[in-house]
């Protein structure tokens, strides 16, 4: 066993990516605070999988925790990628959305809450349609409500990603946090080959997707804030340092620098990944 | 899908609820809580149709070790027997050292 310096801190670390949602939503939170609200026990779960043959999760795959982050009133909202792919239905939805709906209320009455979104969803779950965007068009409102307030700190940390309506909800957080192993977009690479077929791109280059539309490109041009180790400490330290510092101009509202940046893409001519963030990278 | 009920003899109070495990491909959740009477109850919900014989023998074989008064409730998204039997360990390893931290 080799025992070089970058051995050795892949060893010590903590994978945050291994983690179950309740525990990466534990990780997160001042030790000895976690609180669940609507756990599995409560049985809140999607009334419309059984109808359809699938298996129920207790929780529907959303646990929203209470508890603190450096000693400041927290919620974090973790989604288990590992039911559904992460999918957002009814009851699901509405867990995300009320969290964040609590935590503006208390805001508005002077009661600051730290809101985090651990994001690891295929967007919205297609078994419960329509149900599941309206709760997403919940989520954003209560996203573009609470920013006004505080910082809402969202994390994919991967191996799900986030597509979907649900990427649109990481776009309007006001600050977002990658791993390498992230993936961000509005649609995902079997979507994108089954609709626009094999030439368009290729689902099972995994380079490619991951050139495209993994953490670090999303990071190199923009479209996230930090980029960061799949290190549950790394990760915790960045979620505090993005409370404890001003949150920057939400990128929804920075929309003439968004459009005067697709005005210098020739659409017939898309550019590689390396020249996208040459284009739109960060002065790198 | 399949839902499969199961009432076994027990012989001891359980006094916590326990939770684990996801309803992901290959794998299941658990949840172990207290039962009404003194019997244990399984309720299973299996993505699996045909293997009701499979889940009578894997908890044959987990009640054999377990005697605790249980509503435990599966669901279960194709996990083999061999990780239905090591989730079921480890939430009777969980519900024991719980007990025993409380005790």
């Amino acid at each position: 066993m080799s025992s070089t310096p970058e051995g050795e801190r892949f060893l010590a670390r903590r994978s945050f990516i291994e983690l179950n949602a309740r525990e990466r939503a534990r990780a997160l939170l001042d030790p000895g605070t976690f609180r669940e609200l609507a756990g599995p026990f409560d049985r809140l779960k999607s009334p419309w999988l059984p109808l359809q043959g699938v298996v129920a999760q207790a929780d529907d795959g959303v646990v929203i925790a209470r508890g603190s982050i450096d000693g400041e009133s927290a919620v974090v909202a973790s989604i288990e990628g590992a039911y559904q792919g992460g999918s957002v239905g009814e009851v699901s939805g509405a867990k995300l959305a009320g969290a964040l709906e609590l935590a503006l209320r208390d805001c508005e009455r002077g009661r600051a809450v730290r809101p985090v979104l651990l994001l690891e969803t295929g967007g919205v779950r297609l078994q419960e349609a329509n149900l599941g965007l309206a709760a997403i068009a919940e989520v954003h409102a209560a996203i573009v409500a609470l920013r006004r307030h505080v910082p809402v700190v969202a994390v994919v940390a991967g191996m799900v990603g986030c597509f979907g309506g649900m990427s649109l909800a990481a776009a309007l957080c006001s600050h977002l946090i990658v791993t390498r192993q992230a993936r961000l977009g509005m649609n995902g690479p079997e979507v994108i080959e089954q609709e626009a077929g094999l030439a368009e791109l290729d689902a099972a280059d995994r380079a490619l997707i991951w050139a495209l539309m993994g953490g670090e490109q999303r990071q190199a041009t923009g479209f996230a804030d930090v980029l960061v180790e799949d290190d549950s400490d790394a990760i915790a330290a960045q979620v505090r340092r993005a409370f404890a510092a001003p949150a920057p101009a939400p990128r929804s509202e920075q929309v003439e620098g968004l459009i005067a940046r697709l005005a210098g893409i020739d659409g017939e001519r898309p550019p590689e990944p390396a020249a996208l963030r040459a284009l739109w990278g960060r002065g790198t | 899908m399949e839902r499969l009920t199961f009432t076994y003899p027990a012989r001891e109070a359980v006094a916590r609820r326990v939770h684990v495990g996801v309803v992901g491909s290959g794998d299941l959740e658990v949840l172990l809580e207290p039962s009404a009477d003194s019997d244990a109850h399984v309720a299973v919900t299996t993505s699996v149709d045909g293997f009701g014989t499979v889940w009578k023998h894997v908890l044959d074989r987990f009640f054999s070790r377990f005697e605790g008064a249980a509503a435990i409730e599966i669901n279960d998204f194709g996990a083999t027997p061999g990780v239905v039997l090591l989730a079921s360990s480890r939430r009777r390893r969980r519900c024991a050292r719980e007990q025993h931290a409380r005790g």
